[in-house]
């Protein structure tokens, strides 16, 4: 190492701290707008409350049933009633299980025995996708994974579903 | 008059040089269709951008009555479809060209294509076309939400499951999107009309001052 100390110039200096102060003038603009931005992304997904789908549990049998049911939803600043719905039996364990109607390829919806020709299926009219009794996709048939299953339980004898998810997730 | 005025403003501010930068200069005979018909295809560039100055004049029209709000979006358009004089005829403007748009886009890329003028040493101005391809299917995309009616909401529903396909990441675009984890509604009219009308056409504009300063810079391929 040489003896001189290594020497910022004038010139330097000012242009360090011109960029330091303008960097941070530039973050300071920039930040809020784009946390702002992707609030939506960082909201902590809220549960979704479990609703009363008007079905007692004596009612549901092998054969699975279509239930219709209403949530109030509420979305940013305007509130609404969406209808909901499920296909929801009872399986070999006598558990209760409520499958989402929505297709998993392009999003119609589905039908148990939707087609003469496949009973004891789920069928989707819009380009045949078929799935098994538990939701399972039938290989050859367009959808890519199996019905969503809802979360559910069930008080004083009545049915509470909540949202539907994808298999493999909780 | 209108001499005097220019020479008034010439005077102070030196514009004939300008000018010559920017327009005065000869098109070469090899894509002037006066002289070879063919030469033709030089023009779809020209009209891809007449077809965005048609989009963006109506589309800031539009935006007179037009409401993002999924209570109103509708019935604004609707309103201004069926009472406005003219307005009609504006979003009709504005309907068509969105698809000649993409077809005129399209058939430039086409030309630039098969004709090899992206080649050294015009790569970077592929590029910069591949983003305004981009900016372009994005402002498709999301102004054909803002109408509000059935067709838009399942289009997007549809759009926004295929961002969600993205590996990864591809939930997190979907909500960034959507404004929403699991609704298509109000946060994502909002956020669609503000892309459509704010982001997206400021990124086109920064394009295509790229796109048509690399084309002054670089001037026209040569014949084949
Ligand atoms: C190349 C540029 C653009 C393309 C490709 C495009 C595309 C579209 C499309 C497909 C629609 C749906 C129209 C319909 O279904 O009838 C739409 C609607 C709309 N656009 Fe654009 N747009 C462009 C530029 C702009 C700009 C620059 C603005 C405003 C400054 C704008 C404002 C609007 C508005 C307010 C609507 C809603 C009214 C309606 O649906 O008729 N657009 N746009
Ligand atoms: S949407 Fe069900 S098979 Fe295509």
């Amino acid at each position: 190492m040489s003896e001189k100390k290594q020497q910022v110039s004038r010139r330097q200096f000012l242009n360090y701290t011109l960029t330091g102060v303008g960097g941070f003038m530039a973050a300071g603009m920039l930040v809020p707008m784009l946390r702002m931005a992707v609030d939506p992304v960082l909201q902590e997904s809220s549960a979704g409350d479990l609703v009363n789908v008007g079905l007692a549990v004596e009612d549901i049998t092998t054969e699975p049933q279509r239930v219709d049911w209403k949530i109030d939803q509420v979305d940013a600043w305007y509130e609404s009633k969406v209808g909901k719905s499920a296909w929801v039996y009872k399986n070999d364990n006598d558990e209760v299980v409520a499958l989402s109607p929505i297709c998993k390829h392009l999003g119609c919806v589905v039908s148990w025995e939707g087609s003469e020709d496949y009973p004891d299926q789920f069928y989707c009219p819009c380009h045949g996708g078929r799935y098994h009794k538990d939701g399972q996709n039938i290989p050859g048939t367009p959808p890519t994974a199996a019905l969503d299953v809802y979360e559910s339980k069930v008080e004083n004898g009545m049915l509470y579903l909540g949202r539907a998810h994808p298999r493999g997730e909780a | 008059m209108l001499q005097k005025l220019y020479d008034w403003i010439d005077d102070r501010i030196d514009i004939t040089p300008l000018w010559r930068d920017i327009a005065d200069h000869e098109v070469p005979e090899h894509v002037n269709p006066a002289h070879h018909f063919s030469a033709f295809v030089y023009c779809f560039g020209g009209l891809t951008f007449f077809v965005t100055v048609i989009q963006i004049l109506s589309g800031m029209f539009l935006t007179m009555y037009y409401v993002p709000d999924i209570e109103n979006a509708w019935k604004s358009v609707y309103y201004l479809q069926t009472e406005v004089a003219h307005g009609q005829i504006v979003r009709g403007m504005h309907h068509w060209g969105a698809s000649v748009v993409i077809v005129m886009i399209f058939l430039h890329t086409l030309r630039v294509f098969f004709q090899g003028a992206y080649k050294k040493p015009r790569e970077l101005n592929w590029m910069v076309g591949v983003l305004l391809f981009f900016c372009m299917l994005g402002l498709g995309f999301t102004g054909y939400l803002l109408p509000w009616d059935n067709k838009a909401y399942f289009a997007t529903q549809v759009g926004l499951e295929i961002a969600e396909q993205v590996p990864f990441i591809g939930e997190q675009i979907k909500i960034l999107l959507a404004g929403d984890a699991h609704i298509v509604g109000a946060q994502t009219l909002t956020r669609f009309f503000a892309i459509h009308v704010f982001f997206l056409p400021a990124a086109l504009f920064g394009l295509m001052a790229v796109h048509f300063l690399l084309i002054r810079k670089q001037g026209i391929s040569g014949p084949l």
